[in-house]
């Protein structure tokens, strides 16, 4: 055994003179930036100063990113002037309909929409794709080459060439809903248009959401966080609420009270000891990126050996943990307690010294692991989306899953089936729009391939679904709200290249910044941000708290901005659908109605006026802790699941079928059991003789995945910089604050690393969502992960495996 | 009787979001470099690794402070101000004059907190108020309103201690004994006494 100590940025003991060290640092900065670090930012005027004009109100309006939680956010506006940003002042401080406090993001709101880099103007390209050289153009000249394109690509593709591509930016609105693609104002203009190309699944859960209907038959998600207090053990794996459910309203705030009320002993594996880690961890159990299923099979090999297993659950609930519980058909040797066992095709019993080897984490605390986990009753195993988003990510989501089984904890307090945390949801209304005459799908990842290469993609060679096979090339993409065009893609440099190449390729991008994303457009439509328009926020993810917010126009829309719901008006008049669009109604219209609906749902929501008023409605569930499967558990066969066998699918003859019929890339698997699967780029591949490093992506606090990346305070607040651990760093010659390359076969990042014992001996991550900055040699000073990612899709999902990367760092 | 209100922060749960910060920044328009709350990260520890059998294993630690100024009952900032701009009122909280400010930094060099900032637009020291003015109508300072984990509070120092201990000796805070700060520390579970850490301060750049 080796102690490596980590080198620290700061050799000197921690005294009142290093502490004076860091106020220099600190005004030192103050000094260096000055005022011009304010980049042209509009001047923030004194919050609660008498001004004439119109005076200060304060207005109800939401943050609606990809983040979980929609919270209120209470702006103060003079002049037309966001001047100041409070939380929701109703409620308290325990689970009972507290105060949903926005994040820090939320608080910065007013620089997000206030900021140098919002659209103005309608915009067209005259550069090359991707060059941001745009000419300003009139409205009427946007919507005439809107429709002009969108006419010309159906009538020489049809209209499964039109794609809807992916956008969670304004995430939980109505009217100006963004995701899924289907609830979209841009689906309900396509359904009347003919339709278009839909996509399943989302960048966030492509491998798990696949993996659900063979294990579970549908999405089953994990106990409610205010379960909590019920177990005697919570095992989070990649689970990181304090990271990303971050608002004070939601998962990080249960958490925190369900901790504070039980202190439940809670393990954390993860490959960084991430903010969860830190604040609620018992015990935090690195792990290498990847390796989850290894990490389960040596916990069910210990398990196993001991008789620990909850063998009556197995027997009664699940298939295929053992061979009497195979269905027919399948080979001798082909359960789980075989492949555990090494009687198995790969004849390897799966010891706790196997899955050391593979995970990082000691056969000793494997063991011991094992048998606490087998041993807490009840226990919540709860898994994060971080190990799914993998090139083996779909037998990693359904490894927890198994291991929730093997120790009999599912549909009970307490308990947990191995998914995400589970949330209150009340009845609300949606708006309508319109069924979608095309059935084919795409993968959420792989639509840039049916840009170049349609004619090969069919079901079983790149799971197409609702169609055997793709009958046209992609020739039309809205980009609504969206940075997954190019930023939150994959592989950004052949990214680019696939969007550089059609001559015939229309892009149209509907948004508020000049993302990454809308330097790629060819039309550029300058939308209206969330407080400059009216629309009902509904509810985030907040254990047994349900709440809506009317999220009110706070200011009027700048320059010539428009909400989406009016240039999506704009487009249907040109192609002769408004009327069918409108309905005859403006967007506060479709509110109101939609508000109307709801409160057919919900009669408690209060009516349009007094809501405009009040701001929140807020609810607890009436049943207390969400607990899924609790009726199956109860009566597994008045309740069946809907998989074939109505039960848990530990072995799925479903998925061995697949095995057998599709047509997979070279070292792609899919496995009819959740077993470990090495894969390219995965801790055992040749690669790492060049690239030995595994790179991850994690969610960072100043960020929803790239939204806020261009947010002055939350820059400063959270700088952009690469973790590694102090090992690796020393064998690089690297310090913390030093610039460093990050390279591969697809790209070079150029970084600041942070030398920190937070993350695992050979991981290093950079966090995701920063936004890619490539300089005349291509180099990214941006510092967006994407720049390094894989376009190879996961072999069941086709998803998105962005934290299955190989690096190297180097000093610059 | 005499008014002296302060800080309590339950490091444990401290997530070093830095809403706080932001919560702050935005009460007070102020720009970037100028930060009257922060948020100190501090991390240490060691790994142990076994080449042979492919595996490693932490002995780490991580914690987060957020610091504004701390009103300290011995304020040196006070205390080197050679025009008096620095001064504790009827109400404890320290405050600077503008009129008065030469902006000659002494305080930013003094103080162990770090909580005078220099506004080089001004040309003066800034630093925070406890948000008197959202004090006089009955309001929680800005940074305490915002906090999404409640774990940071104000109130009156007396009534913090009473409650929550006295404890401000936190590394990498300073000793308490140089300003005798108004700050109350619910100490993280691994957090190490000043003077007496092992760790670093890992984010030296952010504050």
């Amino acid at each position: 055994m080796t102690t490596t100590t980590p080198r620290t940025p700061l050799d000197t003991p921690v005294t009142r003179r290093s502490f004076v060290a860091w106020s220099a640092a600190a005004g030192g900065a103050a000094a260096a930036v000055g005022t011009g670090a304010r980049l042209g930012l509009l001047p923030l005027t004194p919050a609660r100063a008498a001004t004439g004009g119109d005076g200060p109100r304060q207005v109800w309006s939401a943050c609606m990113v990809n983040c979980g939680s929609r919270c209120p956010v209470l702006l103060t506006v003079e002049d037309g002037q966001i001047t100041r940003v409070d939380s929701d002042p109703t409620g308290g401080d325990d689970l009972e309909l507290p105060q949903i406090r926005a994040c820090v993001r939320g608080r910065a709101i007013r620089q997000r929409v206030h900021n140098p880099d919002r659209l103005k103007h309608p915009m067209r390209r005259v550069g090359p794709r991707g060059s941001g050289e745009f000419e300003r153009i009139s409205w009427d000249e946007a919507f005439d080459a809107v429709a002009e394109a969108l006419r010309s690509t159906i009538d020489r593709y049809g209209n499964e060439a039109v794609y809807l591509n992916y956008g969670t930016g304004v995430l939980g609105a109505t009217v100006a809903c963004s995701w899924p693609p289907a609830a979209t104002g841009v689906a309900r203009l396509m359904n009347l248009l003919g339709g278009y190309l839909n996509h399943y699944s989302d960048y966030s859960t492509a491998q798990i959401t696949t993996a659900y209907p063979f294990h579970y038959g549908e999405w089953v998600s994990g106990n409610s966080f205010d379960d909590l207090v019920n177990s005697q053990l919570v095992v989070l794996f990649g689970n990181n609420p304090h990271e990303t459910r971050m608002s004070g309203g939601g998962e990080l705030f249960v958490t925190t009270r369900a901790k504070q009320a039980s202190q439940v002993r809670t393990i954390v594996i993860d490959p960084r000891q991430s903010e969860t880690a830190v604040t609620l961890a018992d015990e935090w159990v690195p792990i290498r990126p990847n390796t989850d299923a290894a990490l389960v099979a040596g916990l069910a090999h210990v398990m196993i050996s001991e008789d620990l297993q909850d063998q009556a659950f197995l027997d009664r609930y699940c298939v295929g943990f053992d061979e009497d519980h195979l269905p027919d058909g399948a080979a001798p040797g082909s359960s789980y307690r075989s492949y555990v066992l090494g009687r198995g095709p790969d004849g390897t019993p799966k010891t706790p010294d196997w899955a050391a080897a593979i995970t990082g984490v000691p056969a000793g605390t494997i063991t011991r692991l094992a048998r606490e986990i087998a041993g807490a009753k009840p226990c919540s195993i709860n898994q994060g989306w971080g190990p799914q988003r993998h090139s083996n990510g779909e037998n990693s989501a359904r490894a927890v899953f198994t291991l929730a089984a093997m120790i009999g904890q599912i549909g009970v307090p307490g308990g947990g089936t191995g998914g995400r945390e589970a949330a209150y949801s009340m009845a609300t209304a949606a708006f309508p729009t319109l069924k979608n005459p095309v059935s084919t799908e795409v993968s959420v990842f792989n639509w840039t391939d049916a840009i170049y290469r349609h004619d090969e993609m069919t079901a079983l060679s790149d799971g197409v679904r609702g169609a055997d096979r793709l009958t046209a090339p992609i020739r039309f993409i809205w980009q609504y709200a969206g940075n997954a065009l190019v930023n939150q893609h994959a592989d950004i440099n052949r990214t680019a290249e696939i969007l550089s190449e059609p001559d015939d390729l229309t892009i149209v991008v509907i948004d508020h910044q000049m993302t990454v994303s809308a330097r790629y457009a060819d039309i550029l439509l300058p939308d209206a941000s969330t407080p400059e328009q009216v629309d009902l926020a509904q509810q985030g993810s907040a254990g047994a708290l349900g709440y809506l917010v009317l999220a009110d126009r706070a200011i009027e829309p700048m320059w010539e901005c428009r909400p989406v719901y009016d240039i999506l008006t704009g487009v249907a008049e040109r192609m002769g659908v408004a009327d069918e669009f409108t309905e005859g109604r403006s967007q506060e219209d479709w509110v109101r109605e939609v508000l109307a609906e709801t409160r057919k749902l919900t009669p408690a929501v209060p009516d349009f006026e007094t809501f405009r008023r009040q701001g929140i409605y807020k609810e607890m569930s009436p049943d207390g802790p969400v607990v899924p499967l609790a009726d199956f558990r109860a009566d597994p066969e008045a309740n069946p699941l809907s998989t074939p066998s109505g039960k848990i699918e530990i072995y799925s003859a479903a998925l061995q079928e697949i095995a057998d019929t599709w047509e997979l890339p070279e070292g792609d698997r899919v496995t009819a059991l959740p077993e470990y699967v090495e894969s390219r780029e995965g801790p055992e591949d040749p690669l790492r003789e060049r690239y030995p490093l595994q790179l991850i992506g994690h969610h960072y606090k100043s960020r929803t995945h790239s939204t806020y990346g261009n947010v002055p305070w939350l820059q400063e607040a959270h700088p952009q910089e690469m973790w590694i651990n102090p090992a690796d760093a020393a064998d690089r010659d690297v310090r913390s604050g030093d610039t460093v390359d990050v390279v591969n076969d697809r790209g070079r990042v150029r970084i600041v690393a942070r030398v920190t014992p937070r993350i695992a001996p050979g991981v290093v991550s950079i966090p995701q969502g920063a936004w890619f900055a490539p300089d005349a040699d291509g180099v990214d000073l941006g510092g967006s992960v994407n720049t390094l990612t894989s376009l190879h899709p996961s072999p069941l999902a086709k998803g998105n495996a962005q934290h299955t990367n190989l690096v190297e760092v180097t000093r610059t | 009787m005499a008014q002296q209100l302060g800080f309590w922060i339950d490091q444990q749960y401290c997530t070093g979001c830095k809403a706080c910060q932001v919560a702050c920044k935005d009460k007070h328009d102020l720009p970037l470099g100028v930060t009257w709350r922060r948020v100190v990260e501090y991390s240490g520890g060691s790994w142990s690794t076994d080449p042979a059998a492919g595996t490693f294993a932490p002995n780490v630690f991580t914690y987060y402070t957020s610091i504004s100024c701390n009103h300290c009952d011995d304020p040196i900032c006070v205390a080197v101000c050679p025009t008096t701009a620095m001064h504790k009122g009827a109400d404890g909280i320290v405050s600077v004059d503008p009129a008065k400010c030469v902006g000659c930094r002494f305080c930013e060099w003094a103080c162990p907190y770090s909580a005078p900032q220099f506004d080089p637009t001004a040309g003066v020291m800034t630093k925070c108020d406890l948000c008197a003015d959202e004090l006089a109508e009955g309001r929680d300072p800005a940074c305490v309103a915002a906090c999404p984990s409640r774990v940071l509070h104000y109130g009156e120092i007396a009534d913090l201690r009473a409650e929550h201990g006295d404890r401000a000796d936190v590394a990498p805070l300073p000793d308490p004994s140089i300003t005798r700060p108004n700050l109350v520390i619910t100490p993280h579970r691994h957090a190490e006494p000043t003077d007496a850490g092992t760790g670093t301060i890992t984010n030296p750049e952010e504050i």
